[in-house]
């Protein structure tokens, strides 16, 4: 089937991510990527728990002392809110209504950068408030390796968001884009499991000390 | 993207292979790259032999000798074991499922370029202050205060390599669940494209650890960060943890497809089906999955406690039975089979003793106990050259015979190969045989000299006599791959006469399209059951048409030569923060500068439609009338 191929939301197949095999071989490769990125975190995971409130000296600041669980509910609504708005733009994809589809993404990029700026706030408060740095204690270090990775990974998720919007904008659907948006957004959904289990192992644990 | 032939200029042949997607020059390029390194691991290896010949020698400095063995692990691992596996992979494992090319050809060529400005950059370390130096496994208690860029430069390099292998195992993984021919099962799949495919998903989930494992120490020594400084509440042992996660798997991810091409050509020149295969594929899955379960066995000394320890060890021991059943398979593969002694037969002959002796040595090791003895000693040094040049050299060398012809289109000389064979043979055994009793009677592992009168001299000795043969034998090969491409005799699509997959039912080397028609295979080695009736092709499983290409590209080229010139900026800017500003000031700029350039590559990448080309029923059509380039 060709990829530039016009499509009327009859015409339109029903997996549109999985229709050429170049789609197919996308969405394969991509589970297979996230599995690898499942063992990145998992070493992260492993790498802090080990490191956890390991600190040089009694005065540094302890994830007890630090985690405000208000601030994370907030960022974790936020993030679990981006998610089910990229559903329902995967959901208007899939029905070949690229303006709604459209709107959810612009709303899915809103609520992640919204929990970007609350990541780069909390960062900003442990650093001037406790100290708590990059390079204070082994602690500091993995803490915010973790965390950071997490980041990374939601900069890099808002990036390919924009740049597929910016890209596609006036051309609509096709076999050709719309793997493109469907591998996006599956990519923002492991994002936000993995922030469920920071929001479990980091910030819940952190709590009960 | 003209499918014409004509005779092209250097630079135009040049330009074609700094852009190509094709899987078989890929190969190409990685089986150069990756003999390229072999040569410089085996001239560093030459170093320490040369050092240890006689007791008390100055030959190379301590500091040398540290920095010279920490890289011929390194390399020999990194740079040239794996590149040349891939290089059989990616040349093969198209063609033996069926397939017009892998999955992604442009991530193909990524991988190379990604694996290649790696081993580039950890090699510059030789000219830019000297190499790493805390052994090729880098434990964090000895790298974190290595000083120089020694350990930046093995830091950097692997980094940005093994970004290049994931993408590589990715790759491979989907070729072969997503590109299979009609008819082509899973378990009517060569051995060899199943080794690849178990090899491929221990990379996807073993390559993450070490990248991690890279990153901490790359914070650690150029960010300021302490995951191994014990004084700011660090830990050391996640590095041990970390990188035998990783590096364990990896040397299944080493010699499992060495399996697949030994099993290729035990069934070939037995000139018989492979015996038990459906255990094979068991045996093989098994490995990989055990894989996982036994890091911890290079880590007994660490003081992980006893419980821990024994787990590992029969973890460890029950590897063994699956290799066992391979190993018995082999044998009966020959077993009433009308045995042909080519060069690649006597590898796969001479591979089961050596490969076994390397296993029982490492069932020996795998007792924790007694592993108290060995730990760091040159017994250990033994057992992992038995098991990697008894298993994994021995199958690149017998790869390179048996593929030669269809990666180039001409054969290799017999009569020096085996040559080559019998030197390497009998050069690997004097070099690496005495060097069990030389650890059992107690010379550490990795030293620089030994004394006189310790009764270590004479194995010593003759172990680096060893070498040489070693160094000849590849010498001879060398020679042989010279003169077999001055002479350039063509051959035909199956030469060693017994091919019995689909690999050999096309012209050498394939047209770039590899299949005009996709074949139909109706079982297990479907070529051979082609011939057996008497065709001489394969059964299409479609008429001609238009065929799907892929186009060029240089954007792998340039992404990787991003993060090449990052790594430069991110090390030298641990000099610059030195220096309160005052050298070094092109650091961050240039750390800046090369992540730009990958991102902006990746941009274009992703906004500029790549739909690739057609290749026209007509031209095919002409093709066959006119002969191929």
């Amino acid at each position: 089937m060709d990829a530039e191929q016009k499509f009327t939301s009859r015409t339109w197949p029903e997996s549109p991510e999985k229709t050429t095999l170049e789609g197919k071989n996308k969405f394969l490769g991509f589970w297979l990527f996230l599995g690898g990125e499942t063992v990145l975190f998992a070493s992260l995971f492993a790498t802090y728990l080990a490191l956890k409130d390991k600190v040089p000296s009694d005065d540094h600041a302890l994830a007890i002392d630090m985690f405000e669980l208000p601030l994370v509910f907030i960022m974790t609504m936020l993030l679990l809110t981006s998610s089910l708005t990229s559903v329902y733009a995967m959901y208007h994809m899939k029905n070949y209504n690229f303006q709604k589809m459209k709107t959810w993404l612009i709303i899915t990029v809103g609520l992640g950068l919204a929990f970007l700026g609350f990541e780069i706030y909390e960062f900003n408060h442990y650093v001037h408030e406790y100290h708590h740095t990059f390079t204070s204690s082994a602690f500091g270090s993995s803490f915010y390796t973790l965390v950071g990775f997490h980041g990374a990974h939601v900069v890099v998720g808002l990036g390919w968001f924009l740049l597929l919007l910016i890209r596609n904008t006036n051309r609509g659907l096709n076999l050709y884009n719309a793997p493109k948006f469907f591998l996006a957004s599956l990519y923002w959904h492991f994002i936000d499991v993995v922030w469920v289990f920071i929001f479990t192992v980091v910030y819940l644990m952190g709590m009960v000390g | 993207m003209s499918t014409v032939a004509q005779k092209q200029g250097f630079l135009a042949v040049l330009w074609d292979y700094l852009t190509t997607v094709d899987h078989k020059k890929i190969a190409i390029l990685y089986l150069i790259s990756g003999g390229f390194f072999f040569l410089v691991g085996g001239i560093e290896a030459m170093i320490i032999r040369i050092q240890l010949a006689v007791p008390d020698n100055n030959f190379v400095s301590a500091g040398l000798y540290n920095e010279i063995l920490t890289m011929h692990g390194t390399t020999m691992i990194f740079l040239a074991a794996m590149p040349l596996l891939f290089a059989f992979m990616n040349a093969v494992v198209p063609l033996q499922i069926g397939a017009r090319d892998v999955a992604f050809p442009f991530l193909n060529s990524l991988g190379f370029w990604l694996f290649f400005f790696g081993g580039i950059f950890l090699n510059l370390s030789w000219f830019l202050g000297g190499a790493p130096d805390a052994g090729w496994t880098s434990y964090a208690s000895l790298s974190i205060t290595s000083e120089g860029h020694g350990i930046d430069f093995y830091v950097l390099g692997l980094q940005i390599s093994g970004a290049g292998t994931l993408i590589a195992g990715i790759n491979f993984l989907v070729t072969i669940i997503n590109m299979r021919a009609p008819g082509m099962t899973y378990m009517r799949m060569p051995l060899f494209t199943w080794s690849t495919f178990v090899a491929s998903a221990l990379i996807l989930f073993a390559f993450p650890p070490l990248t991690v494992g890279l990153f901490l120490m790359l914070f650690d020594r150029m960010f300021g960060a302490n995951f191994f400084d014990v004084s700011m509440g660090g830990n050391t042992i996640i590095w041990e943890h970390l990188f035998w996660i990783f590096g364990h798997p990896e040397v299944y991810i080493l010699i499992l497809p060495a399996f697949g091409i030994f099993s290729e050509i035990f069934a070939t020149f037995s000139r018989k089906r492979l015996f038990g295969y459906a255990a094979m594929v068991f045996a093989t899955v098994l490995i990989g999955f055990l894989g996982f379960m036994v890091w911890a066995h290079h880590m007994f000394t660490v003081g992980l406690g006893p419980t821990a320890n024994a787990i590992f060890a029969v973890a460890t021991m029950a590897i063994a039975v699956p290799t066992g059943v391979k190993i018995f398979n082999w044998m009966l593969t020959m077993w009433g089979g009308s045995i042909v002694f080519t060069t690649p037969m006597l590898y796969a002959v001479a591979f089961i003793p050596s490969f076994t002796a390397g296993g029982v040595t490492g069932v020996m090791l795998a007792s924790a106990a007694a592993d108290y003895q060995y730990h760091d000693t040159y017994f250990v040094v033994a057992h992992f050259h038995y098991v990697i040049v008894g298993g994994v050299v021995l199958g690149l060398l017998a790869g390179t015979h048996f593929y030669w012809p269809k990666m180039f289109g001409t054969m290799l000389n017999e009569f020096l190969g085996k040559i080559t064979f019998w030197l390497f043979l009998i050069g690997f055994h004097a070099t690496f045989f005495v060097q069990h009793f030389l650890g059992l009677m107690g010379m550490p592992r990795r030293i620089w000299k030994f004394l006189d009168g310790q009764g270590l001299n004479l194995f010593n000795l003759i172990s680096t006599i060893g070498a040489v043969f070693m160094a000849v034998a590849v010498l001879v090969l060398v020679y042989n791959i010279i003169i077999t491409q001055i002479k350039n005799v063509r051959v035909g699509n199956d030469p060693w006469g017994d091919g019995r997959t689909l690999e050999w039912a096309i012209a050498s080397p394939p047209p770039f399209y590899n299949f005009k028609q996709l074949p139909l295979v109706r079982g297990l080695d479907p070529y051979w059951i082609e011939k057996m009736e008497g065709n001489t092709k394969m059964t299409p499983a479609e008429p001609v048409g238009d065929i799907h290409m892929p186009n060029n590209s240089f954007i792998p080229f340039v992404m990787s030569l991003g993060l090449f010139i990052a790594a430069f900026g991110a090390m030298y800017q641990v000099d610059w923060r030195a220096s309160d500003g005052e050298s070094f000031v092109w650091a961050i700029p240039v750390l800046i500068i090369g992540l730009l350039i990958t991102l902006g590559s990746m941009a274009v990448r992703s906004l500029k439609d790549d739909h690739g080309y057609h290749i026209h029923k007509e031209d095919l059509l002409k093709d066959d009338e006119g002969g191929r380039e």
